[in-house]
């Protein structure tokens, strides 16, 4: 979709709702530096959401959104948990339809466009909980990876069912006593990141959401990656604060502790050689970009 | 957006015309062809413009999945894969008609259920997706024989639900189905029944349109719903998503949502009625017995009629094409003057006689069988012996009744 598309006919201005015209003044869309530092600059694509307050989901979300490296031409699938009380908010397209089942819709959606708009740019990005990506619907996680499909999958882990109350998911630590895990959860973590590896995903980032730049750097890499390449998976630690029992201030914090090197959610990467080929050559293009502004800002001064 | 010239009379990339449907399935030339009901599902994909097409392996639907994916490698539809469950192609093909795309998928039996939660979501994001049924057991101990049970699944879901009697319903009701559920008053998804194995594994002779002629394409802005494409501005749908509310708007909306597919069901009525002929087919309704049914129940009524009459028993015939929409006024009207109306079907639960007992005054008519279930072939002789012990007539004992 153009930009055009979105522009208000002079004579209706005044009756649309003001958060569409400033959607359209001040958005983000068309901008190929769009990034984390636009957040309270331009439009968000977000609007207002209806988390906990204080919950990191609803920085991971802004985080995510201003980091779409094509936000006019990307579709985002949900499913149901907390993430799908934020998703009515936002101003990309996405589709909502069962729980657990993200993966599936994104690959039949990915085909659709790619029959309806050969040779446009499409991209699809998922944004489901763990619950949802690890356990009712893992079969779908990885078979899509295991075909190969274009999309990005993005997990919130905040490593339990938060949406119905905190009961015991497959990412929640082991020993964690939760609603369903009465005397601690009895197994591991589930290995999501090296089994992505394994299923064919072909950039694999495990992080909190604590520092945007970082967030803004693995969201851009991964839907490049599967616009070009194939399947890719972010597993971000946002915490659910109400179920761990922290203050609406302590989110920031529970993740820069969970973070330190020898912790659970120290950084993690996979990137297979051809993601790896492609990342050199966007860097390269992009030093090259920069390079000519400056000569061009030389030559101007 | 959409697109405001026609199509009609251009080529697609493999050399078929679009044509206008009406044209293509009323006026057109026919050619007769010995066909199985796999190879007519097939022919009637060719010509359905069909952008994705989703295949999961289940008897007796295998072979015409398999044989659509000879169709994708000929280049006749957009895109093709073999998802890795029923549950996952059903969200495969939502996923696919979210984004703008026609799409058609087939299942049986054991598919269906494991499928089930995808098909209100179907019908209530308006998804036109086609699913064809070839119905099969669904019970324990594992049975893959023909048995309708899982249509009554399907009939409260918000789906379009007909029942195809032959193969020759079969190759038009594909063509003609895509044309209701996708008017914008509808778009709704349809299930297309028949009965697996009598009518995917036997010949017949079918009436197939011109092979170089296929339908316009499917034009995703006609839908009541945006299509997910980020072809339209991308409005923020609800200020306050609806799901975790407990209030009074909450609860009305989605009432009325509910409300609107079923009023969508009802609206598809009169499209039904133009493209199939009527949602029911009646032949000598004055006669004081009646056989109502749908599928090949139907066909074995026909015989049931041809051997009664060698009897000098005047039995009359009422075919249900369209499950949803529900005939309930012509079934009303057609059987008005019957004394006896039987309804043979094949399941053990008759949800068949069901309906039609909640539709008509009188319902005491009804005789809810013969039922014949778990893959058992229903010979007209049974339905014979059902009429005539209604008319207290002698009959034949027949083997296994005991009588
Ligand atoms: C088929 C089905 N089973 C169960 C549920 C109930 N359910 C809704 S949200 C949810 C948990 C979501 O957990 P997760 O995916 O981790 O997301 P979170 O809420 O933690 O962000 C469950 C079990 C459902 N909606 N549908
Ligand atoms: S329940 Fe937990 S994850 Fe959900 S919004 Fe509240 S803090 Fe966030
Ligand atoms: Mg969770």
């Amino acid at each position: 979709m153009s930009k055009e598309r979105i522009k208000i006919s002079e004579d209706l201005y005044d009756i649309m709702p003001s958060d569409y015209q400033d959607l359209v003044k001040s958005a983000t869309y068309g901008k190929e530096d769009r990034g984390w530092k636009d957040i309270g600059n331009s439009k968000e694509l977000i609007e207002q959401h209806s988390l906990c307050a204080g919950c990191p989901e609803s920085m991971a979300f802004r985080y995510i959104l201003a980091s779409l490296p094509n936000p006019e031409d990307t579709v985002m699938v949900g499913s149901t948990g907390c993430t799908s009380l934020v998703f009515p908010m936002v101003a990309v397209h996405n589709i909502h339809s069962l729980f657990g089942n993200q993966n599936a819709i994104a690959s039949g959606l990915k085909r659709a466009l790619s029959v309806r708009f050969p040779g446009r740019t499409k991209d699809v990005v998922v944004l489901a909980g763990d619950g949802a990506t690890v356990d009712i619907g893992l079969d779908m996680t990885l078979q899509a990876w295991f075909r190969q499909e274009k999309f990005t999958t993005i997990c919130f882990d905040n490593e339990l069912y938060a949406n119905t109350g905190g009961q015991e998911s497959g990412l929640m630590q082991k020993g964690f006593v939760a609603k369903m895990a009465p005397v601690g959860k009895l197994f591991d973590k589930v290995r999501l990141p090296e089994i992505a590896r394994e299923s064919g995903c072909h950039y694999v980032v495990q992080c909190t959401v604590s520092k945007p730049s970082l967030i803004e750097k693995v969201v851009r890499n991964a839907v490049m990656i599967s616009r070009e390449i194939g399947p890719t998976y972010l597993q971000l630690y946002t915490p659910c604060i109400l179920e761990i029992g922290k203050n609406s201030m302590e989110g920031l914090q529970e993740m820069r502790d969970s973070e330190k090197p020898t912790e659970r959610f120290a950084y993690k990467e996979f990137i297979s050689e051809p993601a790896k080929e492609l990342l050199a050559e966007l860097a390269a293009k992009d030093k090259e970009k920069k390079a000519a502004a400056k000569q061009l800002a030389a030559q101007g001064a | 957006m959409a697109d405001t010239h026609s199509v009609i009379g251009t080529k697609n990339k493999k050399g078929q015309t679009f044509t206008d449907t009406w044209e293509m399935l009323n006026e057109a030339p026919r050619t007769p062809s010995f066909f199985t009901g796999s190879e007519v599902i097939k022919e009637a994909l060719r010509r359905a413009s069909c952008d994705v097409m989703i295949a999961y392996p289940i008897t007796p639907q295998s072979e015409a999945a398999a044989l659509i994916g000879e169709l994708f490698a000929e280049g006749y539809i957009g895109d093709y894969f073999r998802g890795e469950s029923e549950f996952a192609v059903m969200s495969q093909c939502a996923g696919a008609a979210f984004g703008g795309a026609r799409v058609f998928t087939t299942t049986a039996g054991p598919g269906t259920m494991r499928a089930m939660e995808n098909f209100p979501m179907w019908a209530g994001a308006r998804l036109p997706i086609q699913m064809i049924v070839t119905c099969r057991g669904i019970n324990s101990p594992l049975s893959i024989q023909p048995d309708t049970l899982e249509i009554a699944y399907l009939l409260n879901t918000g789906m379009l639900v007909w029942h195809a009697e032959t193969a020759q319903d079969f190759f038009d009701w594909i063509l003609k189905g895509y044309m209701v559920s996708e008017e914008p008053d509808v778009h709704l998804p349809l299930a297309l029944c028949c009965d697996g194995f009598f009518v995917t594994h036997t010949k017949d002779v079918v009436n197939l349109t011109p092979a170089d002629m296929c339908l316009p394409p499917y034009d995703p802005y006609r839908s009541p719903v945006p299509c997910m494409d980020m072809e339209c501005p991308p409005v923020r749908m609800m200020r306050d998503p609806f799901v975790m509310k407990s209030n009074y708007i909450s609860y009305a909306t989605h009432a009325s949502w509910q409300q609107e597919v079923w009023a969508a069901v009802e609206r598809s009525r009169k499209h039904t009625i133009r493209w199939i002929n009527g949602l029911i087919e009646t032949e000598n309704i004055d006669a004081e017995v009646l056989i109502v049914s749908s599928g090949t129940a139907v066909s074995q009524g026909r015989e049931a009629i041809r051997l009664l009459e060698d009897e000098g028993i005047s039995c009359g015939l009422v075919k249900i094409k369209s499950l949803r929409p529900w005939p309930g006024e012509e079934i009303r009207e057609a059987t008005k003057n019957a004394k006896h109306i039987i309804v043979p079907e094949f399941n053990v639960t008759g949800w068949l006689a069901k309906e039609i007992k909640a539709s008509i005054p009188n319902s005491d008519r009804v005789n809810a069988g013969p039922h014949v279930c778990g893959g058992m072939t229903m010979p007209p002789e049974i339905i014979v012996s059902e009429i005539k012990t209604l008319l207290g007539m002698r009959t034949m004992s027949l083997a296994g009744r005991g009588s």
